[in-house]
């Protein structure tokens, strides 16, 4: 990305899979390059931003397509829910007209259809009164209610991969729950592969069946959502699920990290959690190395290395 | 007097007027209630949890309580004095006693004033006859007790990360020496990694200090965790107050219990709480209990007529006909 002392790299090393009717989240705290792997997956990051390596979309590289094919792309094949739905509705439209917009660019549905199948979107995503709902503007709905109107529409055209940033960050816990359900329902009906980027464990627990933990731009591990909770084999991955609080029994000291994320600008040469992390070594002012783990599972850590 | 609650909160009640061109003999009735009759009290050195979610009223209380909303009922009483109906200066003298942290904390300190002029001036505002020199040693020792050198003092809000700027509001509340602090969402806006640092700083200084705090927040873990006593609002009402483990091991009230069932679960071992999927929206406004529409095993008695606030077990209320 350009900055203003020359190009900045904000994500380096994001290398993941994820199957059809698979979840894999994307888990991270703020700044370490999550929503901009996102979007760059989706093509939408901003003019002047390069992205390098491959994306591949059942096999196909589509990293380097042009705007004209990514359009075509993005929405039919990959589609995207945001943290925000009411910023991705149009406050002027009906959610009927967004919906039939969505259909006319990214289905077959032929126009005398798409009012019914707008109906039928409705009703796949438990909304209990399609008709009156198609006829509201953004802002007479609640925020529930905004993302699943916002899913209806990123489902619209039968997607394989369905990208969700934060998708409940921004609702009540029991609003949250009601989402991450019904995203689990659309996912095993569509048979969609889900990409969750979230910050929060309790989400991955819940949602999860493959995780990525992203730290300063980098994938640090990669394991199921088991092996993750049960061992987890990164440093920063072991520190995040102990600093979570927990609801009983009472706990004498929250366990938190010291010091803060470096700055894209000042990466460490070496392991880049290396200057907060409990374990550190001599040998991780040099890049460490990507250990595999029995299962699939990746730790980018030298402790692996010293295991071995 | 010694067995007087350091706070104590009564029938707590905040109208909004509703926008409009109605006629002025009509806009008494014109009116929107999102309090209705708030009671508690907290001991001096103890914490009050505040939970519910976004329009439970959970802020407006709060703001109540300070004075930064004006309350349209009820009576709110600091170490027996009472502070509905206050007027500005005499509200300055209180605001020594009793002081607030938010959830933004930038939005709290003035960007381009460096953080030790912020500083000073709340002191200096609270405390007027203290020297500059007496501010200075104060702050100094704050800084010093929150983690951050005193060199920092010079630098902008902008140049810190958000950890640091909640310690460093919460050093700015603490520095006026109140014996109250609220508050409210402290580390919603935060990274989990760093709110442990904010969460463990707020738990010893209250400790050191004796300080009382209510402890306004969305996040259940969390208010469990900070609080001695937990109290439950839902639209405008608390619906359950219990002392904190025992909210969470035996809720009594069903909002409380579908409150915990949503929190996501914490391995993946856990079992997926059953959720019962009643539509959320607006409560309906009844003569009868305000959770009825939403709540999964209401009555017809419970649309008729509210629940009375009762003891369901030692120390343990709730508003609630089944409980």
């Amino acid at each position: 990305m350009p900055g203003a002392h020359g190009p900045v790299t904000l994500v380096a090393d994001a290398g993941f899979a994820v199957e059809r009717g698979q979840t894999l989240a994307l888990l991270g705290e703020s700044g370490c390059g999550k929503s901009v792997t996102a979007l760059a997956i989706a093509g939408l990051l901003p003019e002047g931003a390069r992205v390098t390596g491959r994306i591949s979309l059942h096999g196909q590289d589509i990293a380097g397509l042009d705007e004209k094919r990514m359009q075509r792309l993005r929405g039919a094949r990959i589609a995207m829910v945001f943290q925000n739905p009411r910023a991705s509705l149009d406050p002027l439209m009906t959610i009927g007209d967004q919906i039939g917009e969505v259909l006319a660019l990214h289905s077959d549905t032929p126009g005398r259809e798409r009012k019914a199948r707008a109906t039928q979107l409705l009703v796949e995503v438990g909304i209990a009164d399609p008709a009156l709902v198609l006829n509201t503007r953004p802002h007479e709905l609640s925020g529930g209610m905004c993302q699943r109107v916002a899913i209806a529409m990123a489902i619209a055209s039968q997607p394989d991969v369905l990208i969700a940033d934060e998708p409940t960050t921004a609702l009540d816990t029991t609003v949250q729950r009601q989402i991450l359900d019904l995203l689990r329902d659309v996912q095993a009906r569509l048979g969609m592969a889900l990409v969750l980027i979230t910050h929060d464990l309790g989400v991955v627990a819940d949602a999860a069946d493959r995780v990525a933990v992203l730290y300063a731009g980098q994938v640090v591990e990669r394991a199921s959502v088991q092996a993750l909770f049960d061992s987890p084999a990164h440093p920063y991955t072991s520190a995040l699920l102990a600093a979570v609080p927990r609801l009983d029994p009472l706990q004498k000291r929250f366990a938190g990290i010291g010091g803060q994320v470096p700055a894209p600008s000042a990466m460490p040469q070496g392991c880049r959690f290396a200057p907060r992390c409990p374990a550190a070594m001599e040998r991780c002012v040099t890049p460490p190395p990507q250990v595999q783990r029995a299962g699939g599972g990746m730790a980018r850590c030298w402790l692996g290395e010293v295991a071995q | 007097m010694s067995d007087e609650p350091l706070l104590s909160v009564r029938d707590l009640v905040k109208d909004y007027a509703l926008p409009g061109l109605l006629p002025s003999w009509l806009k008494g009735a014109a009116k929107r209630r999102v309090l209705h009759g708030v009671s508690f009290d907290i001991p001096a050195g103890r914490t009050l949890g505040l939970v519910g979610e976004s329009g439970s009223g959970k802020s407006t209380t709060g703001r109540a309580i300070m004075g930064l909303t004006r309350a349209s009922g009820g009576s709110v009483r600091l170490a027996g004095r009472e502070l509905t109906g206050l007027n500005a200066r005499q509200w300055r003298g209180m605001r020594r006693e009793m002081q607030m942290v938010f959830q933004d904390p930038a939005a709290s300190l003035h960007p381009q004033m460096s953080i030790g002029a912020s500083l000073h001036e709340t002191l200096a505002a609270n405390h007027p006859a203290l020297t500059r020199g007496d501010r200075q040693e104060r702050i100094a020792a704050l800084m010093e007790r929150i983690g951050l050198p005193p060199e920092m003092l010079a630098r902008a809000p902008g140049q810190f990360s958000g950890g640091q700027l909640q310690r460093i509001a919460i050093a700015r509340a603490l520095s006026v020496e109140p014996r109250l602090i609220l508050a409210d969402e402290p580390v919603s806006a935060l990274d989990t990694s760093v709110q442990a640092q904010v969460l463990n700083l707020l738990r010893d200084l209250q400790a050191e200090r004796g300080l009382a705090l209510l402890f306004i927040a969305h996040d259940l873990a969390v208010v469990r965790q900070m609080s001695d006593r937990i109290a439950v609002m839902y639209h405008g009402h608390i619906v359950e107050l219990a002392d904190s483990a025992d909210l969470v091991r035996r809720p009594a009230h069903p909002y409380t219990r579908g409150l915990l069932a949503a929190i996501p679960r914490s391995h993946p071992d856990q079992p997926r709480a059953h959720v019962s999927a009643v539509p959320m929206g607006e409560a309906a406004v009844s003569q009868g209990c305000a959770y009825a529409a939403q709540c999964p095993i209401a009555t017809p008695h419970c649309r008729d007529e509210a629940p009375a606030w009762r003891e369901v077990a030692a120390g343990h209320h709730a508003a609630c006909h089944l409980a």
